[in-house]
């Protein structure tokens, strides 16, 4: 059962069925998957949503899936935070945490897309999945690919931490690094595509797999009662997550299952090291300038952001604004956000958070209204972003604890 | 000077199949030109109406995209690979 009635092509609406397809042929833009909204909105429920399992199946009529799936059934469903301390300290009354550095089964929103994009694999019967990732959708294509007994090719720049090929290599992947950085990884990867019957999940299976992004919208909307916030901060590489919370949202409130019309002003965060849909939105256009990316947010460093010309139209168009954090920052951003919230995020996230406070500072984001900012992954996958003190080493002996901790109150 | 193309699979219905075309050229500009006289209609797929490359489109002179040479003014050397890749998605 599926509501899908194709793919169209976002520049010139040229329809083709649903079939595996990078890009539309005449005009090389991207696809978007196109549902039958009037069924969905005769049969589709609130309730019937919530009396589903914990997970982003709830929400299959909105998704791209012609079977029942079979990897990713506990993807989804990330825990909405109230994040009180955070938005004391930066001057935001209701502040909430999409919280995917919890994300199964890799800790990163890149579990919602592979989700998608692995079952379609099965579904086309392709031979192997693949993917060019410097980390979060390595692991995830990985992971999911093993679940569905498919072999992943995972292509990665030559310059990746160890630790993250380490964590892709565990799944059974047949990891290959490219001399280059992620951009000329993933020309190559849309040059393989074109040999190979595999499914690339950000090439020839793309206009499935980035449909997954929409869940993080649905769940922000049913997390807050069935509303779209004021406010919500995404973190931006390709610029694909935005866009696709942006149709979420849009979405929900064409069948149907939203209170009110959506009025949500979106926010893009960058690094101040590969920001070109911030400075895009700064100028106030919709022309991206590709720049070579130069930071310690690997997750966030695409220079050639394919969907940056969506982000930043949405994101002009919600009335909200984009900013970039530095290194510093963004390393602040993270523990800020640990010793408020007790959330460990990796360096996207804490783009996430260092660019919220600047957006805030800067009178861009509604102090009042509801607040939502995506975390994306989680801190473990990139311990050095932050360099913190070596912890004290003392005698097993209670003076010696009592010397270091001089100054706190004892205990009576 | 002779130089080699590599054709995406969207534009071979063009250049009947051929995934490389070798033409002669000095900018990518000219490349584009010869295309357009060996195949005529490949310049509308990827150029837009005012002459520019399309939004989706891609152009690489040995590895290098264009957009950070000279656009269309990007010289090539005797044996250059010019790769036309249309633009696809993130990741990361």
């Amino acid at each position: 059962m599926s509501f899908v009635k194709g793919l169209r092509c976002r520049e010139c609406s040229r329809e083709y069925p649903a079939r595996l397809q990078a890009g539309c042929e005449d005009c090389f833009a991207p696809l978007e998957v196109d549902y039958d909204y009037p069924a969905i909105a005769r049969t589709l429920t609130r309730e019937q949503i919530a009396s589903r399992p914990a997970n982003l199946w709830r929400y299959r009529e909105l998704l791209p899936v012609e079977s029942d799936p079979v990897v990713g059934l506990a993807s989804g469903w990330t825990p909405l935070v109230r994040a009180d301390r955070l938005g004391k300290a930066l001057g935001l009354d209701h502040l909430y945490l999409k919280n995917d550095a919890v994300s199964y089964p890799t800790l990163s929103f890149k579990d919602r897309v592979t989700s998608m994009a692995v079952n379609k694999a099965l579904e086309f019967k392709l031979e192997a999945v693949g993917c060019a990732s410097t980390g979060n959708l390595a692991n995830s294509v990985a992971a999911q690919a093993a679940a569905a007994g498919l072999p992943a090719y995972i292509l990665i720049p030559e310059s990746l931490e160890r630790s993250k090929v380490t964590a892709t290599q565990i799944y059974g992947a047949r990891v290959i690094a490219v001399r280059g950085n992620y951009d000329d990884v993933n020309r190559l990867c849309a040059q393989i595509a074109e040999r190979h019957p595999w499914g690339f999940v950000n090439v020839n299976l793309r206009p499935f797999y980035a449909e997954g992004s929409k869940t993080m919208g649905f769940e922000i909307a049913e997390q807050l009662g069935w509303n779209a916030p004021t406010s919500i901060v995404v973190p931006m590489a390709g610029g694909a997550l935005l866009s696709k919370i942006h149709k979420g949202l849009h979405e929900l409130q064409r069948v149907g299952l939203l209170q009110e019309p959506v009025t949500t002003k979106l926010y893009g965060a960058q690094a101040l090291g590969c920001n070109p849909i911030v400075d895009a939105v700064r100028r106030r256009s919709i022309d991206i300038k590709p720049v070579k990316p130069n930071t310690i947010a690997k997750s966030l460093a695409i220079g050639n952001p394919a969907d940056g010309y969506y982000a930043s139209g949405f994101i002009q168009n919600s009335g909200g604004w984009a900013d970039d954090a530095t290194d510093t920052e963004i390393s602040a951003g993270i523990q800020l956000l640990a010793e408020t919230q007790g959330i460990y995020t990796e360096t996207a996230g804490g783009v996430s958070v260092a660019v919220t406070k600047k957006l805030v500072e800067g009178g861009h984001i509604d102090r009042r209204g509801i607040t939502v900012v995506c975390i994306t992954g989680n801190g473990l996958k990139t311990p050095d972003a932050v360099t913190l003190n070596t912890p004290e080493v003392i005698d097993a002996k209670i003076e010696a604890f009592e010397r270091v901790v001089e100054g706190v109150a004892h205990v009576a | 000077m002779s130089l080699k193309v590599v054709i995406p699979t969207p534009l071979r219905k063009h250049t009947g199949g051929a995934e490389v075309v070798e033409v002669d050229a000095g900018t990518v500009k000219e490349v584009i030109d010869r295309l357009e006289t060996k195949f005529p209609g490949i310049r509308n797929s990827v150029c837009d109406d005012s002459g520019s490359l399309r939004r989706f489109i891609n152009v690489y002179v040995d590895g290098e995209d264009v957009r950070f040479l000279e656009n269309l003014s990007t010289r090539a050397k005797d044996g250059s690979e010019i790769a036309i890749v249309p633009a696809i998605s993130g990741g990361v």
